[in-house]
Parts: C-alpha cells; sequence; structure tokens
C-alpha cells in the first residue's frame, strides 16, 4: 500500500468530460422561479482520471481478499467470486422493482425463504431489511404488532442483555420500546436470577444474541425461554452470531419466536467497505400473517445480495452446511488456545465462533513506562498485514479483543497470525513503544482523531 | 468429508491437529456447552451441493422465466444508463471486500471515497453536511422524521405531502406508528403539495417538520415558494425528498430554504435489480450536524501532517449511546456510495444536464404521442416534468398493460388514482418511443 493524496475534485480542469452520451435535440425547459441557479460544482475529469483516481484509492484500501480479517462480531469470510457473477446477470440488474411478470426473480425469493428457514427452523422470512440493525429494528415492529394484535397493548419493555450489541437497545428506541438491562454473571452469560424479576405482563420481549458477544453459547436459554413465553413476551434472536451454529443448532428450536440473519455475514456476501448487506427476518408459525404489514424499505429488499447468498447456499448445499459452523468453532477455539499464553483469557471455557482476550498477560509496563494497550496490539498487527480484531468491545472488560477467525481461513493462515501475535507480545513485553508509534507501515499513521472531531472538516472546498 | 469444498481449507490432518491443540477429541465435543437436544438430527431440507457450473445453469434457468422488458416507468426506480467504468471500479475487492473503515490507517480508500461522495451530496443539495449514505431513499425520508423531532423542541408531529412517491409514504408511516410519531398527509391543488393546506396544517403547534418533493410522484417539479417560511414561522423543519439526478437542473433543497434534504441515489446509474441495492442519502445543514444519523467521514492529518480521513463525531452513534443514539443505523451503503460517487465523477455538471435533455426531450415526445392516439386525457396541463408523468387513462387500463407487455414494454403503471405513468430515461430511444406509441395506436 502507498500512500496517495488527491481528491477527485483536485484533479478537475473546466471543460474536461468523462461521460459519453448522445446529443440531445432538446434543452430542459423549466420556469426560471423552478430551475437552479448555478451548475453544481462537480469534478470535470476525463475517464482515465476516474479510473486511476479510484484504482489509487482501492490500493489503500485492505479487504479479506488483501488478507486475514480476524474482526470480531464481524465475519469476514471468503466471499465467493461466482456469487457476483450471478448477482451482476443482466436478467437480474435490469428489473424493475414494480415488474409482476418476473417469475425468475420470484423464484429467488422463495428458495431463499425455504433454505433460510430449513437452516434456522424458523417459519418465513421478509427480505426488507437492507442490514442486521434494520433487521432489529424489523423484527421488534413484528414483535408489537404480535402483542396489538392480540390487544394486548401495555407491552413497551423489551429485556437487553449487557453485552449485547449496541444496536439493540437503538433498535428498540427507534421502536417505540423502553429498554430494561439484564445483567451478565461472571461466566459471561446472562443471569437467570437478575432475569426474573423483571418478567411482568409490560414485557413484549427479550432480544438474545446466542452465542453472545463474547462467543459463549447461552446454555440457560431453554429456560430463559420458558420464563419469558410464560410472562407473555416473545424471544428475538440476533443472528449476527449465527455463523457457528450453521448446520449445527437452529434458533427455531431453541425457542426464538423472531430473528434476523445477515446475508453479509453468515451467508458470505461482501461488505462492501460497509454495505449493502441484508438482514432478512424471519419469524414463527405464529407471526408469519403479520410479515406483510412491515414496510421499512422502499420495494423488496436489496435483491442483489440475496442472489449472492442464494448462490452461496448453493454451492454449500446441505452436505457442506453441516461443517461450515463447526469449522468457524475449530478455527477460533485453535487460536484462542494458541495465544492463552500471551494474552488474558478472561473467560476460559469452551468458545464458539468468537471470543475476547483482555488485553496482554505482560503489556511491558515499568516505572515510567506505559504499558501497551489493546489499541497498540491492534495497529501493530496492521504492520505485519492482518487486519485488526475488533477492539473495545464488549464493554464488560477493558482491553477487549475480539477475534473471530470464520472457517474459510486455513491452519497456515492462522498459525500465520498466532506467530505474529506472539512476537507483538514479545515486543510488548521488551519495549512498548514500539507498539505506541505503530503501525509504521501503513500508507498514514494514527489520525488525529480529536482534530477531526474538534473542528470537523467533512466536505471538499475549493 | 473435509478438504472437499473450495471454501474450506481444512484437511482431515489439519482438523486433527487442530484439536488435540484444542484438547478435545471431535468437532462435535466443541459443542459440548450446547445442551444435546438442541443439536438439530434431522436432515437440512436443502439441495444436494451444486458445483459452479451447475449453479450458473440453475441461475441462467430462472432468467429465461424473467423475461427483459423495455423500461417505461419509474416511481422511485429510475433506468438511467451505466457507464461502463463504474462495475469495473466497484467489483475491485479491496472496496468490495472490506469491511466499514475502522482501521482508518489501511482504509483510506473508503474514507476518501466517502468523503468524495459527502462533497458531492452537499454540491448537488447545496446543504452544508453529508452523512455516509443510509439504506434507500424511503428509509432515509423515515429516519428524517426522527431528525426532525430531534432537532426541535416539544414536538410530536410531521407532515407528509401526499405528492410523496406512495413507497415513501408506506415507509415513513411504518416507522412513525411504531416510533409514535403523528403522521399528517397534506392534499395537493393541481398535482403539487398545496401551500394553503400546509399552512392550515403547521397550525397546530406539535408539528415538527414538513417532507416534500423535488419532484413528485406524477414527475411534476414542485413549486415551494413560500414552504420553507411557513414551516419555519410554526417552528418546524423542511426536509425536501429529491431525485438527485434532476438536480442538475432543479431548484435545490437549499436554494428552497430546506433544512434537510433525504432521497434515493438510485438513478445516479445504480441498475434496477428489482429495487436494491440502492443508497439513501441525507444531508443537513451545519447547525444541525450532531443530529444526523449514519456514519460520518471527516478529514484530519496523521502524525507526519498528512491528509487523512476518519470516521467521525461518533459521539452520535449506537456504538457509544446505545439507546440514546441518534439513530439505530450503524451501516452505511457503502459501495453503492461508491457508484454515485464514480457516476457523478464521470458526469460532471454537464453530463448530469444532458442526461435531464435527453429525459426530457423522450418524455415530451412519448406524452405528445400518447395524447396524439385519442386514448388518454392531458392531466396537469403546464406543469413543468423532466422525465416522468401521468395521464388520464380513456381506455382499459389492464389490456393497455397487455399490449404493451407483449410488445416488451414494461409500461403505464396504474397509480393509486387510476392514472397511468411514464418515464423515459437518456436509455430509451426514438425508435424505442415511437414504437410504443405504436403499440398504443393499435389497441
Amino acid at each position: 500500500m502507498k500512500y496517495y493524496d488527491k481528491l477527485i475534485f483536485e484533479l478537475s480542469k473546466e471543460g474536461r468530460t468523462g461521460y459519453s452520451l448522445r446529443e440531445p435535440q432538446a434543452r430542459v425547459c423549466l420556469p426560471e422561479k423552478l430551475a437552479r441557479k448555478e451548475a453544481p460544482e462537480l469534478p470535470q475529469v476525463s475517464e482515465v482520471d476516474v479510473v486511476r483516481h479510484y484504482t489509487n484509492l482501492s490500493q489503500m484500501n485492505f479487504g479479506v481478499d488483501t488478507g486475514f480479517y480476524p474482526l470480531g462480531s464481524c465475519t469476514m469470510k471468503y466471499n465467493p467470486k461466482i456469487n457476483e457473477e450471478i448477482a451482476a446477470m443482466p436478467a437480474f440488474a435490469g428489473v424493475h422493482p414494480l415488474q409482476e411478470d418476473v417469475q425468475g426473480v420470484k423464484e429467488v425469493y422463495e428458495g431463499l425463504d425455504k433454505a433460510l428457514a430449513a437452516i434456522t427452523g424458523m417459519a418465513h422470512f421478509t427480505f426488507l431489511p437492507c442490514a442486521g440493525a434494520h433487521g432489529e429494528l424489523t423484527g421488534l415492529m413484528l414483535m408489537r404488532a404480535y402483542h396489538e394484535s392480540r390487544g394486548d397493548h401495555a407491552r413497551k419493555k423489551v429485556i437487553v442483555p449487557d453485552s449485547a450489541h449496541g444496536t439493540n437497545p437503538a433498535s428498540a428506541a427507534v421502536c417505540g420500546l423502553e429498554v430494561v438491562v439484564v445483567k451478565s454473571k461472571a461466566d459471561g452469560l446472562v443471569d437467570v436470577e437478575d432475569l426474573k424479576p423483571l418478567l411482568g405482563d409490560d414485557i413484549a420481549g427479550i432480544m438474545m444474541t446466542n452465542p453472545n458477544t463474547l462467543g459463549l453459547f447461552e446454555r440457560d436459554i431453554k429456560e430463559i425461554a420458558k420464563l419469558v413465553h410464560g410472562c407473555g413476551g416473545l424471544l428475538y434472536y440476533d443472528g449476527a452470531n449465527m455463523n457457528p451454529l450453521l448446520g449445527v443448532v437452529r434458533p427455531g428450536d431453541m425457542g426464538f419466536d423472531i430473528m434476523h440473519l445477515n446475508l453479509h455475514k453468515t451467508f458470505s456476501t461482501p461488505h462492501g467497505g460497509g454495505g449493502p448487506g441484508s438482514g432478512p427476518v424471519g419469524v414463527c408459525n405464529k407471526l408469519v400473517s403479520l410479515l406483510d404489514s412491515v414496510h421499512t424499505s422502499g420495494f423488496h429488499g436489496n435483491f442483489g445480495v440475496m442472489l449472492r447468498a442464494y448462490t452461496y447456499i448453493l454451492m454449500l448445499g446441505k452436505q457442506n452446511l453441516r461443517l461450515a459452523g463447526k469449522l468457524a468453532t475449530l478455527n477460533a477455539n485453535y487460536i484462542k488456545e494458541s495465544l492463552k499464553d500471551a494474552y488474558k483469557l478472561p473467560i476460559a471455557s469452551v468458545c464458539k465462533h468468537e471470543f475476547v482476550f483482555d488485553g496482554l498477560i505482560d503489556d511491558g509496563a515499568k516505572e515510567g513506562v506505559q504499558g501497551a494497550t489493546t489499541l497498540d496490539v491492534a495497529k501493530r498487527l496492521l504492520d505485519y498485514g492482518f487486519h485488526a480484531p475488533t477492539i473495545y468491545f464488549p464493554m464488560l472488560f477493558h482491553q477487549s479483543l475480539m477475534i473471530e477467525p470464520t472457517e474459510t481461513e486455513s491452519k497456515e493462515t492462522l498459525d500465520g497470525f498466532i506467530e505474529v501475535m506472539h512476537k507483538i507480545a514479545a515486543e510488548a513485553a521488551q519495549d512498548p513503544d514500539i507498539l505506541h508509534q505503530a503501525p509504521h507501515n501503513t500508507p498514514i499513521g494514527r489520525p488525529d482523531e480529536t482534530l477531526a472531531a474538534r473542528q470537523p472538516v467533512l466536505k471538499w472546498e475549493a | 468429508m473435509a478438504g472437499k469444498f473450495a471454501y474450506f481449507p481444512h484437511t482431515e490432518e489439519d482438523i486433527r491437529t487442530m484439536l488435540q491443540r484444542i484438547g478435545v477429541s471431535s468437532l462435535d465435543e466443541l459443542y459440548s456447552d450446547v445442551p444435546s437436544d438442541f443439536i438439530f438430527k434431522g436432515e437440512y431440507d436443502l439441495p444436494d451441493a451444486m458445483s459452479e457450473q451447475e449453479v450458473r445453469a440453475f441461475f441462467e434457468g430462472l432468467a429465461a422465466k424473467t423475461p427483459r422488458k423495455t423500461v417505461f416507468v419509474g416511481a422511485g426506480a429510475y433506468d438511467h444508463y451505466t457507464p461502463a467504468v463504474i462495475p469495473q471500479i466497484t467489483s475491485r475487492s479491496e472496496f468490495l471486500t472490506a469491511y466499514t473503515p475502522y482501521q482508518c490507517e489501511i482504509s483510506q480508500g473508503t474514507l476518501r471515497y466517502i468523503f468524495e461522495y459527502q462533497s458531492m451530496i452537499c454540491k448537488l443539495t447545496g446543504m452544508d453536511v453529508s452523512n455516509a449514505s443510509m439504506y434507500d431513499g424511503p428509509s432515509a425520508a423515515a429516519e428524517a422524521v426522527r431528525f426532525c423531532l430531534a432537532s426541535t423542541r416539544k414536538k410530536s408531529k410531521v407532515l407528509l405531502s401526499s405528492t410523496l412517491l406512495p413507497n415513501v409514504i408506506r415507509t415513513v408511516q411504518c416507522y412513525a406508528k411504531w416510533a409514535g410519531t403523528v403522521i399528517e398527509l397534506i392534499p395537493s391543488k393541481d398535482g403539487q403539495t398545496s401551500l394553503e393546506a400546509l399552512q392550515a396544517a403547521l397550525a397546530d403547534a406539535s408539528v415538527g417538520g414538513v417532507i416534500v418533493p423535488g419532484v413528485n410522484r406524477y414527475g411534476i417539479v414542485e413549486d415551494h415558494e413560500g414552504f420553507a417560511e411557513a414551516a419555519h414561522k410554526a417552528g418546524a423543519l423542511l426536509v425536501e425528498y429529491c431525485d438527485p439526478s434532476t438536480l442538475a437542473v432543479v431548484k435545490s433543497p437549499a436554494e428552497w430554504g430546506a433544512d434537510l434534504a433525504v432521497g434515493d441515489g438510485q438513478p445516479l446509474g445504480i441498475p434496477l435489480c428489482y429495487g436494491g441495492p440502492y443508497v439513501g442519502f441525507m444531508a443537513c445543514k451545519s447547525e444541525y450536524m450532531r443530529k444526523l444519523p449514519g456514519r460520518i467521514v471527516g478529514q484530519t492529518t496523521d502524525a507526519q501532517g498528512r491528509r487523512c480521513f476518519v470516521l467521525t463525531l461518533q459521539a452520535r452513534e449506537q456504538h457509544i449511546r446505545r439507546e440514546k443514539a441518534t439513530s439505530n443505523i450503524c451501516s452505511n451503503q457503502s459501495l453503492m456510495a461508491l457508484w454515485v460517487t464514480v457516476y457523478l465523477s464521470l458526469m460532471g455538471p454537464q453530463g448530469l444536464r444532458q442526461v435531464n435533455d435527453l429525459c426530457y426531450e423522450g418524455s415530451h415526445r412519448l406524452r405528445e404521442g400518447l395524447l396524439a392516439t385519442g386514448k388518454f386525457e392531458p392531466l396537469f396541463e403546464g406543469k413543468p416534468f423532466i422525465k416522468e408523468f401521468v395521464l388520464k387513462p380513456l381506455c382499459d387500463v389492464k389490456a393497455l398493460q397487455q399490449a404493451l407487455s407483449d410488445a416488451g414494454f414494461f409500461a403505464a403503471l396504474e397509480t393509486e388514482e387510476g392514472y397511468v405513468s411514464f418515464c423515459v430515461t437518456e436509455k430509451r430511444t426514438r425508435g424505442e418511443i415511437d414504437a410504443l406509441i405504436e403499440v398504443v395506436k393499435g389497441l
């Protein structure tokens, strides 16, 4: 990666063009009061300027195709290339969303719905949500719609564990629900005794991530389901951590009534630098009739992403599905066991797809020398050609370092990562300054984030 | 079993060695913490694994069941031309397979194009600050409701023009219903939002915002003179829902005095793709910067003084504020924002103007030709439009649609009002337009 400092606006020259359109025979003619006074100040560049500029930008980026991306909770698995070809087929890319005579498109929805139902144990899905958080919101709307449909108007609270993703409470708030937090025990699992007094006829339901954000299976889920259902509430499954259960456990069988899946995590569609994703929401039988009552996006959701996920499922088939979750779990436990001699492992039990370290065992802190932090470890990893893990989440620990390898990484890749993590630990013990100053080999060094927030520059100005 | 699937690199030996390191004897033992009755023991009701060639054949079969039509419908999804450069750039795997740019030192590519995207959205709308993009236009409008109420005090109601696209109204109403926000529709007059009706509705002190379309569901370019003054006098914000492609020629949200601009970036060269992925945009005046939902990229420097870009103003966001965040949104439609950025770079101000000229030429030709068949009556005569228009059908709509469909056209969308709607983009040739008119003549 090399540093490249242009913005497309800075390549602009009056009168240069990068488009190719036929000549119009007429000009737009609008009454003066409706017409724009001055043309927008967009760049004026040639086609080759555009291609070189964005190619240069791409070379300052790290993707799954570049290298290992052990980003906890994000499931950065390999994005198969056939997915892209199928999604780009002109027959699909050229369909207008209001066209009705599109049997092939409808069969994609039906086939994907049936496959996801089989994998999760839910009855049916809505595909409108465009992301995981969008799925949470849609799912909570369905939760409320269910209670309302029964004339049960008092259920305005939703229970969320303290280890939950930040989107859970935020989605609840956007959906008009009050958040009630249930605590985790020292072993990282939801405290059933803390849950009991929260239950009542004002509870709409509980949002659970299982395995949770520590990568631990909530083994009391059966009792939790019984308690929440007992008070008239529903169980929502945050599918962000579905990957280790792929081919092993179905959320529907654990008692969940509503769930979302992140097709961009579990089903191999690319993250695209932050989107587009797809967050279909599945429900159990008693909620199916409500699925059409929620309209959280404009048409039918991100069809292009669904094509990719469906392609992946067909490649997996029922045979390979059986191994996907297990190999993800194998990879996570392998890293955990290989690094616990150098990094603090607060919870030692078997993990699922991911696990959390709480910083270095020996951070190199001495009299007058600051120890190396989780941030420092993360930045040093960039120097060695790896993406960093998720850091400072979950907030249950101060130095969280959350690692999720996924099933598409080989033992050799994991061994390379383990070796580098050991090397970094040794560097920290000897001279934490190497880590404080990291990264050294990237296009830029650590940015001044305070400056960015205090004096915001959020757009280009001539 | 292992080592036989292209996406799983493990050999049997790898698995054995790794299990040994972990100290368990089998893969199943890794699930010893899961109550055994939750381990799925049945057979998954899924097809057998297919080879890549078989998958391709499968989808070619589905494609054959999806006849391609020449699209003359808009209604929120517009068949504009996609320059060849765009998919080449967006499919570069350094962009495609990256995550949200948390590690900015190795994400400057993503961060820079988002910064450019934000800049371009500001240039088009005339607003001061844009976020890094939203899911789509309708959901961005729904977020605008929340934005209006967060930016005003003691307000609980938002007014929506009834001339907004139906799917925008439907999405906003769905979000608002569960958030406990009151939505009131403002009636239209002569095909555009009525200022008198708006003023009357603003008499209610609980109104915190007004959402109106720049170009509306009938394709009409709306006149919003007096709208901002009326809204501001009542302590409400004005939100313009716009088609960004038309902003090359129509008055911008800023010129109308709006506080917030939202809409869908799909008309900026994004393929129809049955409704998604598209990209919503949202841009506001600087005083409301900290109320914006979603990601925002800002410029800063590193220790060596080099210009660089980071995610900023994160104190608004869900991972820090949890239930008190401006929104639950935690991603954007980054790759589609790149799509739009590359499109606008290629088009520039002249290209985008020319797209509108070609749309204008084609849509006016089609409207005249259709009226000349005697099978329609004009609606909203004299109201300016660019690419989309509605007519009152004097013939059987179902028969009309069927005849057009048989001839390979998707056209004459029936609206809630019983009108038929047509849309002509620069992709539609004179030949296609004239052929469509011939089909109608022959009815």
